[in-house]
């Protein structure tokens, strides 16, 4: 016997704990099991490109920083790469090295997070990702040693970066560098192996590699669907190609194999800013470039970085003024995000929390 | 004089339950930030001991807010039904040898039958307040908290037959050692059971606070949240109480005052539970439902009929004898059970 049941809708967010800042997902339900979701979003919708069309090239420098507000460093470094290939600059060796020391820290910090607030997702209390901060912390300071800032660092310029790291800086990311890879091993020891985390990601919202490529997801997203592509090796930018790293893949795409790659990636990562900091030269750390940025009016370009969520463009187009014509962003939150109904029809309600804190995206980023 | 007996009882155990949930609050929140590397409250008072006093002051002056579609009186009186019986609980809970309120010879049938109302409780909350949040919860209610009450019921069992009474009073005297010795597998059984019943992390799901809001008292606020709130801890202090006086040998230990063991046992008990909060994820409906269903209720028989048989061969009085064979068998069981046992995937073709 087949009892008679009535499908409902139900809204989780805008405002729920789980959203990542503003999100809204229409659900229909049959009991708990997901029929249909339209993912709803633009309540943080700020005009962002809008206002950086009005706004100087150098002015917009601080706008990145709130994108991504957890990868503030790599935005800067992407949108600043797209002005330097308008003006031709080349950026000092010196620089280079400290643009990849500062994104290589980066990401750690906001795969970091990315982890902890996926295991806050399916109810861990809190308990790892304040782990997780404990380490967060350690690089935010950093950060507010090269820049006095603690969440949007504006650090970077065109042509390099606002300023030599200060003394302290090299012993404290040693110290740092020696602990992490420690650090990583326990979370690997207290999530990994939980038989309770372990159901709960394992075989959960698959996203099938075709799919993935389809999509042009990118990021942990698109590796754990098992597809070996960063720009860091593919399309290296900066002085990339100078390192040795791997890049970790899933098997499935599931939640389970998202999880894992960003915990790989911070290893390849401290691996990445150990052969930085070994190699790190002497010399100036920016480019002598006018103040008033001003690329020659129908030049157009499009750079783009291996962003902690994937990859992070920025298109700007010129006019010959000191404004940009055109600026918008490439931002992976928004396009892995468009896979997400595929990802989460016939899972539970439960699942949707798993399965969105996998795909780790800043609200930020996706309503610009 | 049964009056007077009556009287002082119900006093020294409202007492004993209001200090102990305010204890617990503070312990919890205490302990956690030690698990969570982080202080705790540690404000008001000395060592935050305050806290719980200015979070029942908070509550207490909080707008009682009812929704407008909410089904009223049955609003209402949710957070009553759900905090009697919780309260209720520990009449038949003994202190001391004799020192409890009502020495019943169904001790155990009072309890169990008594703290299943809770779950009506939670229902009424989750169904009246006229949120699909709520809804959700409840539907959780039913589908776990019944579920769980059959394994619990038969892991208490064993203690029961190694007793051979059902009065709580009696089954301390029986202890000559404590039975988790003899019945390692019901205490365990009954610690999981247990656990979904209060609703308490991993099987949480009752309130689910990263999915469901606050699932059945997402309306409730003021005092009448304050007592779905006093009813948890209550919970968890009942629960860490039976399991004390079952499987720990309730009041009985060396040199100190009966029930100042007994509190030390609760302590103890709780600080697993709260170990457990602090490390794990939550588990999904359907997987606590598979769990509670194809792993604990099996398992739970399993040690019913072994119980039964080393009762009845007399095994049970030789103590070097039955309590290794009791761990072998209980790690055989569970290392075997878990094999067989399967969560699955949980999706569903739409």
């Amino acid at each position: 016997m087949t009892l008679k049941t009535e499908q409902y809708v139900i809204n989780i967010g805008p405002q729920h704990p789980s959203t990542h800042g503003v999100f809204r997902f229409r659900l229909t339900l049959d009991g708990e099991v997901i029929t249909d979701v339209e993912p709803i979003f633009g309540y943080l919708h700020r005009g962002m490109e809008k206002i950086a069309e009005g706004r100087n090239y150098t002015k917009n420098i601080p706008l990145t920083d709130r994108l991504d507000y957890l990868s503030s460093m790599i935005n800067n470094h992407a949108y600043c790469m797209a002005v330097e290939n308008l003006m031709g600059v080349k950026v000092p060796e010196r620089a280079e090295y400290i643009r990849v020391i500062m994104s290589e820290l980066q990401r750690i910090a906001s795969h970091l997070a990315g982890i902890g607030f996926f295991l806050n997702d399916i109810g861990a209390f809190m308990t790892p990702l304040l782990y997780m901060f404990r380490e967060r912390e350690k690089i935010v300071e950093l950060f507010d040693m090269v820049c006095g800032q603690r969440l949007n660092y504006n650090y970077m310029r065109f042509g390099g970066v606002s300023m030599d790291l200060p003394r302290d800086f090299l012993p404290a990311l040693n110290k740092l560098l020696g602990q992490l890879p420690g650090y990583v091993d326990e979370y690997d020891k207290l999530i990994s192996t939980n038989e309770i985390a372990l159901v709960r990601a394992k075989g959960v919202g698959i996203l099938p590699r075709e799919l993935a490529i389809n999509a042009s997801a990118a990021g942990p997203v698109l590796r754990g669907s098992g597809v070996r592509w960063d720009l860091r090796k593919d399309q290296p930018y900066s002085i990339y190609e100078r390192f040795e790293f791997d890049i970790p893949t899933g098997e499935t795409g599931d939640t389970y194999d998202r999880y894992i790659v960003r915990l790989e990636e911070i290893r390849q990562s401290v691996r990445i800013l150990k052969q930085a900091v070994s190699q790190l030269p002497e010399g100036e750390t920016l480019a002598k470039v006018s103040k008033l940025v001003r690329p020659p009016a129908g030049s157009e370009t499009y750079a783009a970085v291996e962003g902690p969520k994937g990859e992070l463009g920025f298109f700007v187009a010129s006019d010959g003024t000191e404004n940009p014509y055109r600026w918008h962003v490439r931002a992976p939150s928004l396009i892995n995000l468009t896979v997400i109904r595929e990802m989460l029809l016939g899972w539970k309600v439960a699942d949707l929390m798993a399965i969105f804190g996998s795909i780790d995206i800043v609200m930020g980023e996706v309503d610009r | 004089m049964d009056w007077l007996h009556f009287a002082v009882f119900t006093v020294i155990i409202f007492i004993f339950v209001i200090s102990g949930v305010l204890f617990f609050i503070w312990y919890e929140r205490r302990g956690l930030g030690r698990f969570q590397i982080r202080p705790g409250p540690n404000r008001a008072g000395p060592f935050g001991l305050l806290q719980p006093v200015a979070d029942a002051v908070k509550v207490l002056l909080k707008e009682d807010i009812v929704p407008a579609l909410a089904d009223k009186p049955v609003h209402f009186l949710a957070p009553l039904i759900a905090f009697v019986p919780a309260l209720a609980v520990f009449a038949v809970i003994p202190f001391g040898d004799g020192a409890l309120l009502a020495n019943l010879n169904i001790g155990i049938l009072y309890i169990m039958s008594v703290s299943s109302i809770v779950v009506i409780g939670i229902f009424m909350a989750g169904w009246s307040s006229s949120n699909k949040y709520s809804l959700l919860g409840a539907m959780r209610t039913i589908a776990q908290e019944v579920s769980y009450e059959i394994p619990l019921v038969l892991s208490i069992l064993g203690a029961v037959m190694l007793a051979g009474s059902l009065s709580l009073n009696d089954i301390v005297k029986a202890q000559n050692v404590p039975f988790i010795l003899l019945q390692p597998l019901g205490f365990l059984i009954y610690m999981t059971a247990a656990m979904a019943e209060i609703n308490r992390t991993p099987f949480d799901l009752l309130e689910a606070d990263s999915e469901i809001i606050a699932g059945f008292q997402t309306e409730y606020s003021g005092m009448k949240f304050g007592l779905f709130y006093l009813t948890e801890y209550a919970e968890t202090l009942s629960v860490s109480a039976i399991a004390s006086t079952l499987f720990l040998g309730g009041w009985a230990g060396p040199l100190l005052p009966g029930f100042v063991w007994l509190l030390i046992k609760i302590v103890a008990v709780f600080t697993f539970i709260m170990w457990v909060r602090a490390t794990f994820p939550r588990l999904r409906i359907d997987q606590v439902m598979a769990f509670g269903w194809k792993f604990l209720l099996p398992l739970a028989m399993l040690n019913l009929v072994l119980t039964a048989i080393l009762v009845l061969t007399g095994l049970n009085d030789k103590v070097w004898l039955a309590v290794p064979l009791n761990f072998a068998l209980a790690f055989i069981l569970i290392i075997g059970a878990s094999r067989q046992f399967r969560t699955g995937g949980g999706h569903v073709i739409v």
